[in-house]
């Protein structure tokens, strides 16, 4: 207490000016600056270009069929109908089958889940490989893995077909999941490498005179360090392998098209009248999956593509 | 093998294709003795160390760890303990993780674990840290810990890779100094990795200077100081450096140094094997071997110049001083007040010179 009096007695014996006092820093910039202006208006036109075709997609497959005959695509529903969405998920006909996408929806889940778990898991194995346990011709193998992800996928439709009917794999989910986990190989283990890479190699020293091997290494040292990377390989396999459209109609067979190549049918079906409402709503929940990884996941991805971007 | 000897290398080379990093290299370490690795960036001195380690496969040679030939054997199964430059904490572990993954590895009883590293925690005093993750440690704490996890295993060879280069200044001293406390305690045999020559005078039993994957001489700090085997340790050692002067040793009445038009007697210089040499010759003398003031005016060789550049430290002045053309540097007392363009008399004694040859550098 002594000491907060005298320090308010020598403020008086020496009075500091008004302007000293008062508040300080440079002014306060104004909200609607030219810049400002700028930036947010060209913020929210892009927004506007990318939100207004998914808003009209909302909005129609709300819509009756004779509202949308109307043709005005912006209006927002007069009545709003549920059916379109109910008749895409389960009423749909596709050929013989009339169980519309939820069909194509469990035939994807089938190639999804065992396709990224698979290449994910030999990636990072390949990837940890070729970072930390350099072996004779490893960058000779590196690059012949790289140089594939340059061929075009069209050169090994037709092989891949007879290499799958030999081995009776053609037509079948598993032959379409062996495809995926190879093709998402090269990607996939350059990310993992690089990632693995920018990992300070004396905590791999460190790990070795602390006696643990090859995969006491992998699976305590280095897969707990890199949730990020595993994350940005999740979102690249689950996204890739959702939207494949080529592999699902070559490699399967209409029983177990995936959803793309189901949606596909649907909406370019000739028969009948064209029901843009069921196909809006159609092609809203297949890209749901994508969609809800995004969002879920947006933070860590960036951050594992800017972590393997900058070393490696 | 003796059996005194804790580490010994025999004819140790590596190469990365037609690099050669070591060279024929031998090295013998006594039980107990802390061994400083010295050179600048390149040397191939954290390459040994790595060797020694067995992080890298060597191209020839053996390496004997206790008696044994190590040259091919795992790390873990060397008897070491490493700490790293980078700390080299495992992140997503606590500290006491850290000090047990090694232990667990070898399959050690829960119990001993806990004790190994209570003990170690203790030695340290890192014990309230050991719930914590190695982000919330400050750098010393973590080299605490890094040094920990080395010190749990028991080994009976300490290897350290530049440990204390990320540290700030006065850290760096503090636990300089514990390391040298630690080595009294456990008289565990160390080699050092460093390029800091305080680090290396300060901690060392003996040091070998390295230099192109050689060892150019392996030999007490005292030694080192007072009579480097050649001008690129002399230079090394020292700061500010050596001055030298270029020029030859010439007879006569008694033996002379001639460097430009001035001669330097060599009463009192004590010649390497004790043969006098002739020819051409470099002289080099330390700053601190140098007096000025009346000092300078009974000493065996006087030179007159000017100050050049004064640099005062508070313990000692540094004074550049131009004679005859050249710079020298001289470390004069704290308080000496210098000036730029004084004119003053350096004196030195030859006794304190260190003679190399001119073509191979060596001591003579």
């Amino acid at each position: 207490m002594g000491n907060v009096t005298r320090a308010s007695a020598d403020v008086q014996v020496s009075p500091v000016p008004q302007e000293m006092t008062g508040p300080r820093g440079p002014k306060p910039r104004t909200v609607l600056s030219r810049r400002n202006i700028m930036i947010y208006g060209t913020l929210i036109m892009v927004s506007l270009y990318y939100m207004l075709p998914l808003y009209v997609m909302i909005v129609t497959s709300l819509k009756g069929m004779p509202e949308i005959r109307l043709g005005n695509i912006f209006s927002p529903p007069v009545e709003i109908t549920f059916q379109p969405w109910v008749k895409a998920w389960a009423e749909a006909c596709t050929g013989l089958n009339c169980d519309g996408l939820s069909r194509g929806f469990f035939n994807s889940v089938r190639i999804l889940i065992p396709s990224v778990l698979l290449s994910i898991a030999i990636a990072s194995v390949n990837g940890y490989a070729l970072a930390n346990w350099r072996f004779k011709g490893s960058e000779t193998f590196f690059t012949i893995l790289i140089v594939g992800a340059f061929i075009p996928y069209q050169v090994m439709i037709y092989p891949i077909v007879i290499m799958l009917r030999e081995v009776g794999l053609y037509g079948s989910l598993t032959g379409l999941v062996i495809v995926h986990t190879i093709f998402g190989m090269p990607i996939l283990t350059l990310l993992f490498r690089n990632y693995f890479a920018s990992v300070p190699q004396e905590l791999f020293k460190a790990a070795r005179v602390d006696g643990a091997g090859f995969w006491g290494i992998y699976f305590r040292i280095m897969v707990p360090m890199s949730l990020p990377i595993f994350v940005v390989a999740m979102i690249l396999q689950v996204t890739g392998i959702w939207n494949d459209f080529l592999f699902g109609v070559i490699y399967t067979k209409p029983d177990l098209y995936p959803m793309t190549v189901q949606l596909n049918n649907i909406v370019n079906s000739t028969q009948g009248v064209k029901e843009y409402n069921v196909n809006m709503a159609a092609t809203i929940l297949t890209g749901l999956v994508p969609l809800t990884i995004y969002f879920i996941s947006g933070k860590l991805f960036v951050r594992g593509i800017a972590a393997g971007a900058v070393k490696g | 093998m003796e059996t005194n000897q804790s580490i010994s290398i025999k004819n140790l080379a590596l190469s990365f294709g037609a690099l050669d990093v070591l060279k024929d290299l031998n090295l013998d370490v006594g039980q107990g003795e802390f061994l400083v690795l010295l050179g600048s960036s390149g040397c191939g001195k954290s390459t040994l160390l790595n060797c020694i380690a067995g992080l890298l496969d060597v191209s020839d040679g053996q390496i004997f760890i206790g008696g044994r030939n190590v040259t091919w054997e795992e790390p873990s199964e060397r008897g070491i303990g490493m700490v790293f430059q980078s700390y080299a904490l495992y992140p997503q572990m606590t500290v006491a993780g850290n000090l047990s993954f090694g232990l667990k590895n070898a399959g050690l009883p829960k119990a001993e674990i806990e004790e190994r590293v209570n003990r170690a925690a203790k030695v340290l005093q890192i014990e309230p840290l050991l719930s914590r993750k190695p982000a919330a440690l400050s750098g010393g704490q973590r080299q605490r810990a890094a040094i920990g996890r080395a010190l749990v295993r028991d080994a009976d060879v300490f290897l350290f890779d530049e440990p204390l280069s990320n540290l700030d200044a006065k850290l760096r001293a503090d636990l300089r100094v514990e390391i040298k406390q630690l080595h009294q305690k456990l008289s565990n045999t160390m080699i050092y990795v460093t390029h800091d020559q305080i680090e290396a005078m300060t901690l060392a039993d003996r040091i070998a200077i390295m230099r192109g994957g050689q060892i150019l001489q392996l030999a007490s700090p005292n030694e080192i100081y007072n009579r480097p085997a050649n001008k690129y340790v002399a230079e090394f050692i020292g700061s500010p450096t050596m001055n030298f002067f270029e020029g030859d040793i010439v007879g006569g009445d008694g033996l002379r140094f001639s460097t430009g038009d001035q001669f330097f007697p060599l009463e009192g210089y004590e010649f390497h094997n004790g043969t006098p040499v002739q020819g051409p010759a470099w002289f080099g003398i330390r700053p601190e071997h140098m007096v000025t003031g009346a000092e300078a005016d009974t000493a065996a060789i006087r030179l007159n110049g000017s100050v050049e550049l004064v640099e005062p430290l508070g313990s000692d002045t540094l004074a550049r001083v131009a004679v005859a053309g050249r710079s020298l540097w001289v470390r004069m007392d704290g308080q000496a007040l210098v000036r730029d363009g004084d004119s003053v008399t350096v004196g030195f004694d030859p006794a304190r010179a260190n003679l190399f040859d001119k073509s191979s550098e060596n001591r003579i």
